[in-house]
């Protein structure tokens, strides 16, 4: 591995998907990648971006901080006073320098059993009482074996006062979150980092609240501790599964961003002002989705959607066949946006069998019929203008290939510009289209993600060769890329397809992203 | 003679809003299919919940179903109080293959019986999956016994066999029922069919 710290910044903490007014007027035809946020390809022109985190509670970023801390803390030996009082987190070494109790040793053997070593990441909630609420792998006859190791585990964390975060094990992490009222714990073989793992536990966390609120699940807990919550869940179950999968595959929950349809700018204008004329009053959000790509996005003026929320909205409309029946109408909590309360959403596809999924979020229960109509306003209004007509021709190529790019030697790439928090992508090249070969350039992907955001010694640029390929990751305050070239290039030619690609995506951007975010 | 078509109400459409109701799994979303489409095929569980309408003709009138197939999960039970409300047609299902269903729709009806003056809406309780004889644990005998005693229209149905007649028959009954009803007159809907009204707030 060659990884080189070019300059350590800890831009992950701040690159949220904020707006940033400045240097917009500044767009340069051929960027480079000292680029700032704002004039990176992709950036949106107008000062208000479509998606936006830093008005709500972010708590993603309260538990990246304390994850970070928790690092420093491990990584620095002489705070190890410090470690005994604030953190539980013990590396491998200290674990088999025997610094740890001998109750924690038997339930490290349970951890490394047959039945957990199977599989590459469990996942499983409990509640505090110990009553489990999910398990991502078995059934109930297999929830009950590793019952007694959950309920040990769950007590470990109660012993040290919730501040326990990790146990590394011989190839083996177990990563705890603790939200009340509710336990997470994640079980991983991957060599992702805790920082990872923890994310990705905040989603399977926020995927419950999104159906209950966190008010209702308090609400639960303090008249019922014993409350067996999978009475509100069944039926639900099919929803973190599939969360979890896209976990694992899909880049936009990795870089913390989404992707569009390529669409021809005045199409999807269009598009977006026809969906702008179509409001209401206590409507809030506008989605247009193609799949798992959005089409467009129009809000309230001051209300903005976090990237957190609209994956969990893709995540339901994607697990789900119910909306293509009729119209769907169903509470739905936010909880980027407000863990307390509940939207309402009117969910339908514009055409039975079409892709296109409209979303329409509104504030009050009772508007089902007020969603109705303005999904027919805006149907009406689309349909009298050819843009309709050239969305469903987009819809036919929903992704392009990475040889329109130019550069012989590159076979993939994900390129996120941070101001706008969208991402593109070119379709798996052939070897990689199996499953498994696709989930293994994710895992490459994640590592070099980890490496970019280490909490402590986060990496600018980083070059990685092996024998299947050769990876390059490179940050700036504007953009993210990270690239898969055939193993037969070099770093040279590597570095060099940076700048080509970026003039692509450049060249590109009218169609690859929403420049042009509209509100109500 | 019933026939069924899409698009739109010609003037003089009476709109009966129907509601499905019962627990999660009994073909509640199945049904409204075979209804609308004449088709069965495997879905999701419903969220929230589904709204279709379904044209029918009959020779001296035209009735424009508004259906709202409800959700049974257990977490939207809270909002289902704003389907079911001014709903001219209940149709309370369960699954003849599993008895707790059936245990929650007298649960259900108990529910609705709170909410309604009797005569206002016509009742049906459906026994569904009338095609997996072989695990039945509801009898037709109690099926039926519920729905005299509670004064119901009862019916078996197989949403996945698609005995059209038993599906025809519920349409067929409940609007033969409807338009006896004196309530069902076309002033009594407006455009917009009936608004929702407040339901308990338990979703905050
Ligand atoms: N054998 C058999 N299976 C059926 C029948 N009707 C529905 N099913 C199956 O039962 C399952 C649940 O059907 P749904 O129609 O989704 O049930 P639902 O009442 O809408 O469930 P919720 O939306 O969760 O309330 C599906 O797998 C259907 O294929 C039937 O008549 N016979
Ligand atoms: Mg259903």
């Amino acid at each position: 591995m060659d990884g080189q710290a070019l300059r350590p910044t800890a831009s992950w903490e701040n690159g949220t998907l904020a707006p940033v007014d400045r240097l917009r007027a500044e767009r340069a035809d051929s960027p480079t990648p000292g680029l700032v946020e704002g004039t990176e390809p992709g950036a949106g022109q107008k000062s208000a971006m479509f998606v936006h985190a830093q008005s709500f509670e972010d708590l993603t970023a309260e538990a990246e901080e304390e994850a970070r801390r928790d690092d420093e803390l491990d990584k620095s030996g002489e705070c190890a006073e410090e470690l005994k009082v604030l953190v539980g987190e013990k590396t491998i070494e200290e674990q088999r320098n025997n610094s740890i109790s001998s109750e924690s040793r038997s339930k490290e053997e349970d951890v490394s059993s047959e039945a957990w070593r199977s599989h590459r990441k469990h996942v499983f909630v409990l509640s505090e009482a110990g009553k489990p609420i999910y398990t991502r792998y078995g059934t109930e006859e297999a929830l009950s074996s590793t019952m007694g190791v959950m309920m040990a585990l769950v007590s470990f964390v109660e012993a040290e006062k919730n501040i326990i975060r990790s146990i590394h094990a011989d190839g083996c992490k177990v990563v705890f979150l603790t939200k009340s009222p509710l336990v997470l714990v994640g079980v991983s073989r991957t060599c992702q980092s805790d920082k990872e793992l923890l994310r990705e536990l905040q989603y399977i966390y926020y995927q419950i609240v999104s159906l209950l609120t966190l008010t209702q699940l308090n609400h639960i807990f303090q008249h019922k501790q014993n409350y067996d919550l999978r009475r509100l869940l069944a039926g639900s179950e099919y929803l973190t599964d599939n969360l979890l999968h896209r976990l694992d595959r899909d880049p936009g929950l990795l870089l913390s961003a989404v992707t569009c349809l390529p669409l021809a700018s005045s199409a999807r204008d269009v598009v977006s002002s026809s969906l702008q004329a179509a409001k209401a009053k206590n409507l809030v959000f506008s989605i247009l989705l193609a799949g798992d790509r959005l089409v467009t996005l129009v809000r309230k003026k001051d209300q903005f959607l976090h990237h957190i929320d609209l994956h969990l909205v893709f995540n339901l409309v994607g697990s789900s066949s119910s909306f293509r029946e009729g119209e769907g109408w169903t509470p739905i909590c936010l909880p980027k946006f407000n863990t307390a309360g509940f939207f309402h959403a009117h969910i339908s596809y514009l055409e039975p069998a079409s892709e296109l999924c409209l979303i329409l979020v509104s504030t009050d229960r009772e508007d089902f019929f007020n969603m109705s109509d303005c999904k027919q306003r805006f149907l009406e209004r689309l349909s009298k203008r050819s843009a309709y007509q050239a969305l469903k021709e987009a819809l036919k190529c929903p992704t392009y290939s990475v040889a329109q790019v130019g550069i012989p030697e590159l076979r993939h790439f994900l390129y996120k510009s941070k101001s706008s928090g969208l991402y593109t992508s070119p379709e798996f090249p052939e070897v990689y289209h199996s499953d498994e070969e696709q989930e293994r350039l994710m895992g490459l992907y994640q590592d070099l993600h980890s490496c970019l955001h280490h909490p402590t010694r986060p990496l600018r640029s980083f070059y990685r060769c092996s024998e299947t390929e050769n990876l390059l990751a490179w940050v700036t305050s504007g953009f993210e890329l990270y690239l898969c070239f055939s193993p037969l290039g070099t770093k040279a030619l590597a570095v060099s397809a940076v700048n080509k690609l970026l003039k692509w995506i450049r060249k590109e951007e009218d169609r690859l992203f929403i420049l042009s975010p509209l509100t109500y | 003679n019933i026939s069924f078509h899409g698009g739109e109400s010609p003037k003089g459409t009476l709109r009966v809003k129907m509601v499905l109701l019962g627990s999660s799994g009994v073909g509640k979303s199945s049904l409204a299919l075979r209804f609308g489409k004449d088709e069965f095929r495997s879905t999701t569980p419903t969220v929230g919940c589904a709204y279709l309408t379904r044209v029918v003709h009959l020779s001296d009138v035209t009735l424009r179903f508004e259906i709202w197939d409800t959700a049974g999960q257990e977490k939207y039970h809270s909002v289902t109080p704003l389907y079911y409300r001014g709903a001219h047609a209940a149709l309370l299902v369960y699954d003849i293959s599993k008895r707790e269903t059936f245990i929650r729709a007298q649960v259900w009806l108990k529910e609705l019986e709170k909410q309604y003056t009797p005569g206002s809406t016509v009742m049906w309780l459906v026994g569904n999956k009338g095609d997996l004889a072989q695990d039945r644990q509801v009898s037709v005998q109690e099926g039926q016994a519920l729905a005299n005693d509670r004064d119901l229209s009862f019916t078996e149905t197989s949403a996945l066999a698609g005995d059209q007649v038993s599906e025809l028959l519920i349409y067929k009954k409940a609007v033969l029922g409807l338009i006896e009803s004196p309530d069902l007159t076309k002033e009594t809907f407006g455009n917009k069919g009936p608004k929702f009204k407040d339901g308990p707030h338990i979703y905050h």
